[in-house]
């Protein structure tokens, strides 16, 4: 195998592993914090309902755990095999982060497994409570460690790069890099949003199938509050992030953009197709780019004409940045209709079809974190470090990569098959109704 | 002490912390698919299960602390090692997320799922196997740079002796560790019958693991003739070592003092290992890389070490309460009370 071809497969390998590792990363981060906002809920209101709620995620939680630490235990040594150049340079100015991920990692694993195994061991629920603390802080900081790491990849800094040779290297300025702000906000933010729509489109998913409990109405309530609140932050962080992206990376955005040339009152470029350099159906609003990139409708945003060819990432990001961009304001939307329909008692926010939307709207987020991700990262190419290491530069010389591909591979499915069918043989095998009933038989009946 | 010596020796007190639990992790999995295929899953799997439930992800940990702070404190290990290591260390990835994760879905998911008790079982043995791997090339010999680039050469590796005696010393101490510490649980748990099964276990793997432990030294005194001049050097290690060894042996034939010999047990392989890496000084792969040429630049080294001790100062008590809770806390070691989420 050529060194071409390493290359190739390495970021094959590479993207396998994060796309299907962001989908239980994302989960593992948002879910702590609905479990500790349901049992606190269900402290104050002293309502069982919302404890069980917290206790039936939990249950499930463990499983999504179990395959995000070993995908991430993955990632985190292919990060090594396969971009050893890579490794041995932005190592000596980015290890600190990745360092701190570990410790938030070990936090987070030491107090889940106390919480899983304490359930009415103390009197008390709110010192149980108190137990979710730490795991919901170690679940959101080891994703605000880690994408320091990448947000230090699209800017890096904090060294002075002298004939090849790294020197003045401040670990600190490394992770305050300019994209870091965004960056961390936008994923931690993400992550909430999407789990809330994943439990929102597992309630709402019941409600139809029959199961006409309380309990379902009052976690699909919660979820899509809360999932409301944070779409709302991850729209304005996402416009943040168009800023900084003009200021510091101009030629993502412009890719992302078909912003081919640069000029003041930009228009923003919705959907669409690229034929050659024409930009065909799709709807332009005018000065919309420019308040985007800097606040000012006639501002001048740089194009892509500013840069050499080999320096542009590939224009498909567009369509990620669209259906990115798409699902994020219609989950806003639906959320926010179904959050007033309740207050208001609006009969449509409780019809069939409107909750297959609810349900539609779980795996539709998770899809445009995916997008998002392709987008961050895709449009960084053709650089690993933006402006100092190329992508060719960085990977292994090893002949082996293409098979590894083929076996991590069927890890994956291996896994992904697995984690879906225990999940559905857990909660099918034991409903609400009956745990319900369970509880009501040991307790004598205090619960609603 | 110089801050290459102080990071190399933060870095192998975690991989002994990380060959210990995970032992006993590997091992109780094997236990557990074992007694499963012998019809004595009854008497092993609740024992098994309590001690592991609360403490599997923390194992891993370990696992994780130890290649990130290596990486850290000295990257050039990415470009040999990384280079070098893709095929056993993704195999060893495969396997470690096939355990993991079906270690979960039985335990939590699925009770009593014989397919993925098995799956979990074999993937925990061969995993210190595929992990040893990285032992055999610190030693140096099966490396070459070609190019300016190494490159690993299997055939040599394959039929090394020297490999498959580090194989089967990491098989062999695995079930000893694991069953040690097993047979003190079971017997704190008041488990006669658990108890004498791995006290059995223990004693069967007691011999082999001496055995492949002396065999692999012999075995370096002809791969690696420095390395050997080291180890002679460091004999009074090794002789601690081996005495505490006769102690655990002792104590569990006597059958008492279980927790005294599951002490001897940790005492024996801390001696062997840090005099094992004492030995291997100052090489990180033998003779290319030094824990000097490899070490990180003195700004980022610092931060290291500072949040490392900040970390530690959060991780010390919680670890501390995660043992009080489930490790030493009676009523729990002895199933009264299962209050799994």
């Amino acid at each position: 195998m050529g060194n071409e071809e390493a290359v190739f497969y390495s970021r094959v390998l590479t993207e396998l592993t994060l796309s299907f590792h962001i989908i239980y990363a994302t989960i593992g981060v948002g879910i702590p914090l609905m479990i500790m906002l349901a049992q606190w809920v269900g402290i104050k209101k002293n309502d069982e309902h919302y404890i069980l709620l917290a206790r039936r995620w939990a249950r499930g939680f463990v499983i999504t755990v179990a395959v995000g630490v070993v995908t991430g235990t993955a990632i985190g040594l292919q990060l090594s095999l396969l971009w050893p150049n890579f490794m041995e340079l932005a190592g000596n100015v980015i290890a600190l982060p990745l360092f701190m991920e570990t410790f938030a990692f070990f936090f987070e694993a030491i107090f889940l497994g106390i919480y899983l195994y304490t359930w009415d061991r103390f009197e008390n629920q709110k010192k149980h409570l108190l137990l979710l603390i730490p795991v919901a802080i170690g679940a959101s900081f080891s994703a605000v460690f880690i994408t320091i790491v990448n947000a230090f990849m699209n800017a890096p800094q904090g060294f002075d790069l002298v004939n090849g040779e790294l020197i003045n290297i401040n670990p600190l300025v490394a992770m305050l890099n300019p994209a870091m702000p965004t960056k961390v906000a936008h994923v931690v933010v993400t992550c909430y949003m999407t789990a809330a729509f994943v439990l929102a489109s597992i309630a709402a998913y019941r409600l139809i199938k029959g199961s006409n409990h309380e309990y379902h109405k009052k976690a699909l309530f919660l979820t899509m509050k809360v999932g409301f609140i944070f779409s709302v932050a991850a729209a304005l962080i996402g416009d943040f992030s168009g800023k900084y992206l003009a200021e510091y990376q101009p030629e993502k955005l412009a890719a992302a953009e078909w912003h081919f040339e640069t000029e003041g009152n930009a228009p923003l470029i919705l959907y669409g197709i690229l034929d050659g350099e024409e930009v065909k159906y799709a709807f332009k609003i005018p000065n919309a780019l420019s308040i985007l990139a800097h606040n000012i409708p006639s501002a001048e945003v740089i194009g892509l004409d500013q840069f050499s060819e080999d320096e542009i990432p590939p224009l498909y990001i567009h369509y990620l940045f669209d259906i990115m961009v798409t699902i994020g304001v219609w989950m806003t939307l639906l959320s926010a209709v179904y959050w007033t329909g309740i207050k208001r008692g609006w009969k449509m926010v409780s019809t069939k079809w409107f909750r297959w939307l609810i349900v539609l709207g779980g795996p539709l987020s998770m899809l445009a974190i995916e997008a998002g991700w392709w987008m961050a990262e895709v449009g960084r190419q053709p650089w690993i470090l933006r402006g100092i290491m190329r992508v060719d530069e960085a990977a292994t010389t090893s002949g082996h990569v293409d098979t590894m591909l083929v076996l991590f591979a069927g890890l994956y499915i291996v896994l992904g098959i697995g984690s879906v069918v225990v999940l559905r043989r857990m909660f099918r095998n034991n409903s609400v109704e009956r745990e319900i009933e369970d509880r009501e038989m040991e307790k004598g009946g205090d619960m609603r | 002490m110089n801050l290459e010596i102080l990071g190399i020796s933060v870095l192998w007190t975690f991989l002994f912390g990380y060959i210990l639990v995970g032992a006993i992790d590997f091992g109780a999995g094997f236990f557990n698919a074992y007694s499963l295929l012998t019809g004595r899953q009854r008497i092993l799997t609740n024992i098994i299960q309590r001690y592991l439930s609360p403490v599997w992800e923390v194992t891993n940990v370990f696992l994780v602390f130890f290649f990130v702070g290596i990486i850290g404190f000295f990257p050039k290990t990415a470009f040999y090692y990384g280079t070098t290591l893709l095929v056993p260390v993704s195999i060893g990835i495969i396997l470690l997320a096939i355990r993991g994760s079906y270690y979960a879905f039985e335990t939590y998911g699925a009770r009593g799922h014989k397919g993925y008790s098995f799956m979990y079982g074999i993937a925990g043995i061969l995993l210190p196997a595929s992990l040893s791997i990285v032992l055999t090339i610190s030693e140096g010999g099966f490396i070459e740079i070609v190019d300016g680039a190494p490159v690993l050469d299997y055939w040599l590796l394959f039929t090394s002796r020297l490999t498959w005696s580090i194989v089967v010393l990491s098989i062999a101490a695995t079930l000893y560790i694991s069953a040690v510490f097993l047979t003190w649980y079971a017997n704190k748990a008041r488990d006669v019958e658990a108890t004498n099964l791995l006290r059995k276990y223990a004693l069967v793997w007691a011999l082999p693991t001496m055995i492949t432990a002396g065999g692999i030294i012999f075995e370096l005194r002809i791969h690696n003739p420095a390395h050997y001049s080291n180890i002679q050097a460091l004999w009074p290690m090794f002789l601690i070592s081996f005495l505490m060894f006769i102690g655990t042996v002792w104590l569990l034939w006597r059958k008492r003092s279980y927790g005294v010999a599951f002490a001897l047990l940790t005492g024996q392989f801390l001696f062997a290992f840090f005099g094992y890496g004492a030995s291997h000084y100052p090489y990180l792969l033998y003779p290319y890389l030094t824990i000097y040429d490899s070490f990180t630049n003195p700004a980022m080294a610092i931060s290291l070490v500072v949040v490392f001790v900040l970390g530690l100062a959060m991780l010390i008590p919680s670890l501390y309460l995660l043992m009080r809770l489930f490790l030493f806390d009676k009523d729990y070691v002895r199933g009264k009370g299962d209050y799994h989420a």
